[in-house]
């Protein structure tokens, strides 16, 4: 390495767009949220610099669009249906493609009707299988876990905010589950699938959620989490019993 | 309201008609996330001059073959509304808007990373709620935070301010009679981190060591424009941190 690398902002320190983070060469993944002029990387976003040693990333603290990324587990909302799939809303800038053989296992049989699987509103859990810049997104539910939702909420938040629900290694995703004994998933889109034992904690949770959303770039906020949900729900935690008192 | 005769621009203690020497600029305020139904919005006040942004997406592009296959499609709308001069303005998008539509448009494609998203639209739309004198500089700006509060990727903020020669004095930020009455016009652009300009407009006459003067004069202001853009967008999350 001829240059030396320099990181010029602190940890946690929040950038703007065109804000200078570093000079020299990193070794770091691409993003859209950073990016390099003559060995400086300038911010392109409004975010939170995270420092580790000598790399660094750019966290978005704004943005209401999910950018696809193969891979990615998402909650997709079926808006159109056609002969050979459906049509879903992933909250990115492109409308994701469900093909009907991805459901069924094998071919559509002609003069069948989609609807009987799954209909407009309906959620589906589902996988990108394919996406660059010239095609829209391909789902799959082949897989643990995936397919339509047939219970439970879901909850919408800002695809930037999905980090900060999950947590580092996991620890809010954690001490959601364990305060509210609900069973969560987080998809990568910023959509949040809960299912609860009654609706007082069903409640509790979505409050949680959106204390998260407006607090997401704090420190400590995983111990503030946990007080809030305590608080909130007192004896009614992890009691499923609840159910049929509380659910009329 | 309208003089007929050019007024005194520059007074005998050399302050200009509304106070200010001749490197001041107004009173700024700016206000982010002001609309609840946009994606990022913001408001920008310069001295009287008052404009909104708000901006949509990035998006599905509706009709699709208007889609770039290679970069996001910037739509641009700058507007006045009837209200916002001392006369009734048509509310009809007149030759000058789209013009500085165009300009607008133009200045932020060099901001935006429009590169990311392919087959997209941005909306962006701007109001004059009360005009001034540079509206398009205010409207520009208010535009680029805009897309910083949506969560765009772009290159800069763009931050702008007008000089000018009003009775052979070089001034910073015309305000409606310096306008109308002076020499010299000079809208400036600039996306200050990377040191490029954006946009650069003269209406009227310069010398060249007058425009050199002038650009000097109009870096120092953006200077503290674009702090004032940072301040902006980060007081947002001071307000938490404190906690």
């Amino acid at each position: 390495m001829s240059t030396v690398n320099k990181i010029y902002l602190e940890d946690r320190s929040i950038v703007t767009p065109g804000d200078l983070i570093a000079e020299g060469d990193f070794q770091i993944p691409w993003s859209p949220y950073f990016y390099k002029i003559n060995n400086k990387y300038y911010s392109s976003i409004t975010g939170l610099l995270e420092v580790k040693g000598n790399v660094f990333e750019v966290i978005p603290l704004e943005g209401n669009r999910y950018f696809p990324k193969v891979g990615d587990t998402v909650i997709g909302l079926i808006e159109d249906i056609e002969i050979y799939g459906w049509i879903l809303d992933i909250k990115s800038p492109y409308s994701a493609y469900l093909p009907a053989l991805s459901v069924l296992g094998r071919p559509v049989s002609p003069g069948e009707d989609l609807r009987r699987y799954l209909n407009v509103g309906d959620y589906v859990v589902a996988k990108i299988e394919t996406y660059d810049r010239t095609i829209n997104p391909i789902l799959s539910v082949k897989g643990k876990n995936l397919g339509r939702v047939a219970n439970g909420i879901v909850i919408d938040i800002p695809p930037v905010k999905v980090p900060r629900v999950v947590g580092k290694n996991k620890s809010m995703l954690d001490t959601l589950t364990e305060e509210t004994g609900c069973e969560i998933l987080v998809a990568q889109n910023g959509r949040i699938l809960a299912n609860c034992a009654n609706k007082i904690i069903e409640e509790a949770l979505i409050s949680a959620i959106r204390l998260i959303e407006r607090e997401s770039h704090i420190k400590g906020l995983t111990e503030k989490i946990r007080k809030f949900l305590r608080e909130k729900l007192g004896e009614n935690k992890n009691d499923a019993n609840a159910k049929t008192s509380t659910n009329t | 309201m309208m003089q007929m005769q050019k007024p005194r621009l520059i007074l005998d203690n050399g302050l200009r008609v509304d106070g200010r020497k001749p490197d001041e600029m107004r009173p700024i305020r700016i206000e982010l996330g002001i609309l609840k139904n946009a994606d990022g919005s913001a408001l920008f006040e310069m001295g009287n001059t008052k404009v909104i942004a708000a901006v949509y997406g990035p998006k599905e592009m509706h009709p699709r073959h208007l889609a770039l296959p290679d970069r996001a499609v910037l739509r641009v709308r700058y507007h006045m509304t009837p209200f916002s001069t001392d006369k009734r303005k048509n509310p009809a998008p007149s030759r000058r808007e789209i013009e500085l539509s165009k300009v607008i448009r133009e200045a932020l494609e060099s901001a935006v990373l429009v590169e990311l998203f392919p087959r997209t639209v941005i909306d962006v739309f701007m109001e004059v709620i009360q005009a001034d004198a540079g509206t398009r500089l205010v409207s520009l700006m208010s535009a680029s935070l805009a897309l910083a509060d949506a969560g765009v990727p772009m290159r800069d903020l763009i931050a702008g301010v007008a000089v000018g020669k009003v009775d052979g004095i070089l001034v910073l930020d015309l305000n409606e009679p310096e306008d109308m009455w002076g020499e010299a016009d000079m809208p400036v652009a600039l996306m200050p981190s990377l040191k490029q300009v954006a946009l650069l407009q003269l209406n009227g006459n310069l010398t060249p060591q007058e425009f050199r003067q002038g650009l000097e004069m109009a870096q120092r202001g953006i200077e503290t424009i674009y702090n004032l853009q940072k301040e902006a967008i980060k007081k947002k999350y001071a307000e938490y941190r404190e906690e």
